[in-house]
Order: C-alpha cells, then structure tokens, then sequence
C-alpha cells in the first residue's frame, strides 16, 4: 500500500473512532481528501474488517433502562493446541457477553458482560462460566459508576468559560 | 486636584470598536466566532503537573530570568523547531505572556524618535506599547494581493533613518498569513542592510498548516538582530497560565531580564513547572489539537468557497480573513448588523489596523458543530445582503 493511501486511511480511523456517523462529503472537506477516495478507502477498510462496525455510546444510566454491567476474570487451564482459543469461544459466543480479552497477569480471561439484575449476571457466572470445564476460578466486578468509557468522559462538563470576543 | 495622567497614557486612543466589544460580550445568545484564544482545555498533564507542584508547595519566587529547567527545555525546544540554539542562561527570559516580552522588549531596545515598523492588520499591542517606550510606531499596511505576507516593496516605502525596529507578527492574528522561507529572505537581506533589529512575535508558530513555521532567526546574519517571542497560550492551550519566553542576544536579554525583574519579579512559578512537562510530553497533544484546527481551517474554506465569500487560503494561526467589499458597507457596520441581526459576533479587521477595513477576522477556535450553526447564520446575513443589493 502506498504511503499516501495508508495515511489517508489512518486520518480518517482515527475521526470516525470518535465521530462514525459523519458525512463522507463533510469527511473529506475535512481531511483535505477527495470524496471519492474516502468512500473507497471506507468500503475497502469494511471488507477487510478493518472497520468491524460502527456503535453508539450509550450512557444507559440516564435511560430508565436497568442494567448491570460486570467484570469478570477468569482463571483457566489452556488446552493442547488450541491454548485460550476454545474457551474464550464458548465465552463469546454467548450475547449476554460484552467482551472477551486475553490478559497478562494473575488471570487469564477478562469477560464483560451485561445483565438486567446483579442476580441475572451471578446466575451466569455460577452456571455457565465457573462450571466450564478448563476454569479454574472466577473473580466478578460489578461497574458502579461510568466515569469515562470508549474516551468518552460520561460526567456532564462545565460549559466553556472562553469571554466571547477577545483579540 | 493634580491629574493623575500622564499625556502618553492618555493620548493612546482605545480601540475605535470597543463599543461593538462591549455589546458583543453582553449578549448572551449569540454565537461567538470572536475569540482569540483555543477552545481546548489545557492538556491534563500539564494541568495535573501544575496541581502536583501546588500539592508540593512550589509557591515561591524563581529565579528572575525563570526557572533554569523550563529554559533549558525552551533552548532545546527552539532548537528541534526554528533550528537556532540558544544558551539557557544568558539568552532566555522567561515572562508573564509573550505579551510581556513585547512591552519589555520595546522599552529596553527604544531611545525616544526611534521608529519602530508594524506590519498591519496586527496584535494590537505593538503600537501602544511602542508609544510608551517612547518609540514611534509606523504602520506598514500590508497588501491582500500578497494574501497580507510582507514584502520588502511595503518596507522601503517605511523605512526612513530614524527606523530602528521591524515587527514580525507571523503566523499572523488577524489574518492566518504566514512566512514561508522564501518569503522571508529578502526582508532578512533589507533588514541587514538597513541595520535593523527585528522583533518576532511567533507566538502561532505552533499553528502553521502544510508547512512548518520558519523563524526569520534562522537565516544568516540574523540570529544577532532578532529577538524571537513564543510563549504557552496558542500552541499548548494555556491562555490563562500567562507564561511565554524570549531569545535574542545576551546584551539584550540581560537588560530584559533587569526590567523584567524591577517590573515582575518571575514569571508564575506554577506555570513555570507546568510548562516544563509540557515541552518534555505533550508533543502528541499539541499535535492532536493543530490537526483538529487544520480540518475546521478546511471545513471554513470550503463552506466560503461555497458561499462565494472571498477569501485567501491562510496557513497559520486558528484565523481567517474573509473579505467583504462586495457588500459596500464598513467591516464594523457589517459586524454590528452580523452581530444584530443574526446573533454571529466576528471582530471587524479594522480592530487589527485601519488596512483591515474590508475584512473581518472569524476564529476557528471552536467546535464544528459551533462553526457550522455560525455559518449557517453567517450565509443567511450574506443572502439577504446580496438580495438588498440587487
């Protein structure tokens, strides 16, 4: 790829991580690119699942909606040829699970996953994850207060206190 | 009773458009395009590195030319970005704003009837603070035609014996002008040979887009006539930190540095260590927030384009400098109706000098979101004029 190409393709990953639901005209105003070029550069990024989607960050806390979001780790012995793989498989697989990373440190599996109740999410964690054959143990966090998520500071900001006209 | 006044102070005249100032601050609905200073917060490092040194009871005085690290990371900052060296010790003053630095430097370099040479639209301070240094200011209006970079054709036109000093104000506020290298050799070659001593406010030299900033300091035989001022408050987004910096030569900066000491004592000693990790890490930030600047900077000049409003590409500052002659009223009387009629406050390029008549000065230190609701109020104005017109 050449170098142009790809720099044009990380300019526009790195605005629509922040900002998917632009206009491909306005994107392109902005990144000083042809129009054309952005949507092809898009589309391509798309096949090669480079761009896996575009998601909406929700602060579900100011919805009437209940929701419990945990963090679980998740010890577990890995299997001859397949390592983590398989079981992070039977993990993800399931909708209720949000996420599913392997990490460096005294645990294996960080999961993360969303319940309506903390009884929804415990009974998961008991029935389904602990009794998978290959854990070892379970550590569950339940997320109290969203601070920040996806960059994103959730806690409402002061407005600017800039005096209007300056020179 | 004695008056209190002195004539120098009294016969600088305030700003012809502060009436339109002080209506625009008050109105509380309207949308501001009018700042001069960026819409970013300061990055949290630097921030947290100014709590850190508070929690730490870094409260007293620094040295009078400012803290010695600060100086050395500026010297090695100049030197990765202008590509000239400065010594730490005998060639840096640190001081409250580049603003300082221009009143400080004005005072200790003018004898009275000494002229100084202010390219305009400019800063508003330069003439002032000329006046008060008993120095007098000649304004050198620059050309639209040459998209308002200097040239030595509006010099010579300026020059005369008693010139001393030649103002630099690039990246320019009002007009997002720049100097390119080329622009600037032959300016350097009649400043030499006019023996003159350049000021250089470069204060937006973070904020140059497509080209890097050129500082006339690095070109031959110019290091020793020139005193280069930059500071925190555009690039790092640290206005009200008050901290900026000067390099020139020895003889100069050592008599800077003994008014600077009569007149302030240091610089903020918070500022100071907040700024010392800001030059060491926030190479990232500052860069985030010029790209950020460059793609309203484009979103501007496209939307104008679209508009038919004139205006000439500018490649520096967080400004543009539309033109609006073809609406045959004054850049304040358009402000004013703007500001009336639509809720948009703009500055009126007569603010920066009586050659800014004709255009006005629109900031895009803002969101997107803000730019493209004040554009869409900006293209109704302009709509309706034209209809007025036919």
């Amino acid at each position: 790829m050449n170098e142009k190409k790809e720099a044009l393709r990380i300019e526009i990953l790195k605005y629509i991580e922040k900002h998917s639901r632009i206009d491909l005209g306005e994107l392109a105003v902005l990144l000083g690119a042809e129009e054309a070029d952005v949507a092809n550069e898009m589309a391509e990024m798309e096949k090669e699942k480079i761009i896996c989607g575009y998601h909406t960050l929700i602060d579900w806390d100011k919805t009437g909606v209940e929701k419990v979001t945990a963090l679980i780790e998740v010890r577990v012995t890995p299997q001859r040829d397949r390592g983590f793989d398989r079981i992070a498989e039977r993990l993800y697989n399931y909708p209720e699970v949000y996420a599913v990373y392997l990490i460096s440190g005294s645990y294996d599996l960080l999961v993360t996953m969303e319940g309506k109740t903390l009884k929804e999410v415990s009974r998961f964690v008991s029935e389904k994850l602990s009794s998978l054959d290959g854990v070892l143990s379970t550590a569950t966090h339940f997320i109290l207060k969203k601070y920040k998520d996806h960059g994103t500071v959730m806690v409402t900001k002061k407005e600017s206190e800039r005096i209007p006209v300056t020179l | 009773m004695r008056n209190p006044l002195s004539k120098k102070i009294v016969e600088i005249q305030p700003s012809g458009i502060r009436k339109f100032f002080d209506v625009a601050n008050e109105m509380k609905d309207a949308i501001s395009l009018g700042v001069g200073e960026p819409d970013f917060d300061t990055p949290w490092r630097i921030r947290e590195e100014g709590i850190f040194t508070l929690e730490k009871g870094k409260t007293f005085y620094t040295s009078n030319a400012g803290l010695k690290e600060l100086r050395q990371e500026i010297c090695r900052y100049l030197e990765r970005k202008i590509h000239v060296s400065y010594d730490p010790v005998r060639e840096t003053l640190i001081t409250v704003g580049g603003s300082e630095a221009i009143d400080v430097g004005l005072r200790c370099m003018l004898d009275p009837g000494d002229e100084v040479l202010i390219p305009q639209p400019s800063y508003v301070s330069y003439l002032p603070c000329t006046v008060m240094a008993d120095g007098v200011p000649v304004a050198v209006p620059l050309q639209a035609e040459n998209e308002f970079r200097l040239t030595v054709e509006d010099l010579e036109k300026y020059t005369t014996e008693r010139t001393k000093i030649l103002i630099m104000p690039f990246p320019n506020n009002p007009t997002g002008s720049i100097m390119t290298k080329e622009d600037l050799e032959p300016v350097a070659e009649f400043v030499k040979e006019h023996d003159l001593y350049v000021m250089s406010d470069e204060i937006y030299s973070e904020l140059t887009y497509g080209t890097q900033h050129v500082s006339i300091a690095s070109l031959p035989g110019m290091r020793e006539r020139t005193l280069v001022i930059n500071g925190f408050s555009k690039g790092f987004a640290m206005t009200g930190w008050r901290l900026g910096y000067c390099c020139g030569p020895e003889a100069l900066i050592e008599q800077m540095t003994k008014l600077h000491q009569f007149a302030i004592m240091c610089a903020p000693t918070n500022s100071q260590y907040a700024a010392v990790e800001g030059l060491r890490n926030c190479e990232n930030e500052v860069e985030e927030m010029r790209k950020s600047y460059d793609q309203r900077r484009r979103f501007l000049m496209h939307e104008f384009a679209r508009m038919g409003l004139e205006c000439f590409e500018p490649f520096g500052a967080f400004y543009v400098f539309p033109s609006i002659r073809e609406f045959g009223m004054s850049s304040e009387e358009f402000a004013t109706r703007l500001l009336e009629e639509e809720k948009v406050a703009v500055v009126p390029g007569t603010a920066f000098g009586q050659c800014g008549e004709g255009f006005l000065r629109i900031s895009y230190a803002y969101s997107l979101e803000d730019l493209k609701e004040a554009l869409g109020r900006l293209e109704n104005f302009i709509r309706k004029l034209r209809k007025e017109q036919e």
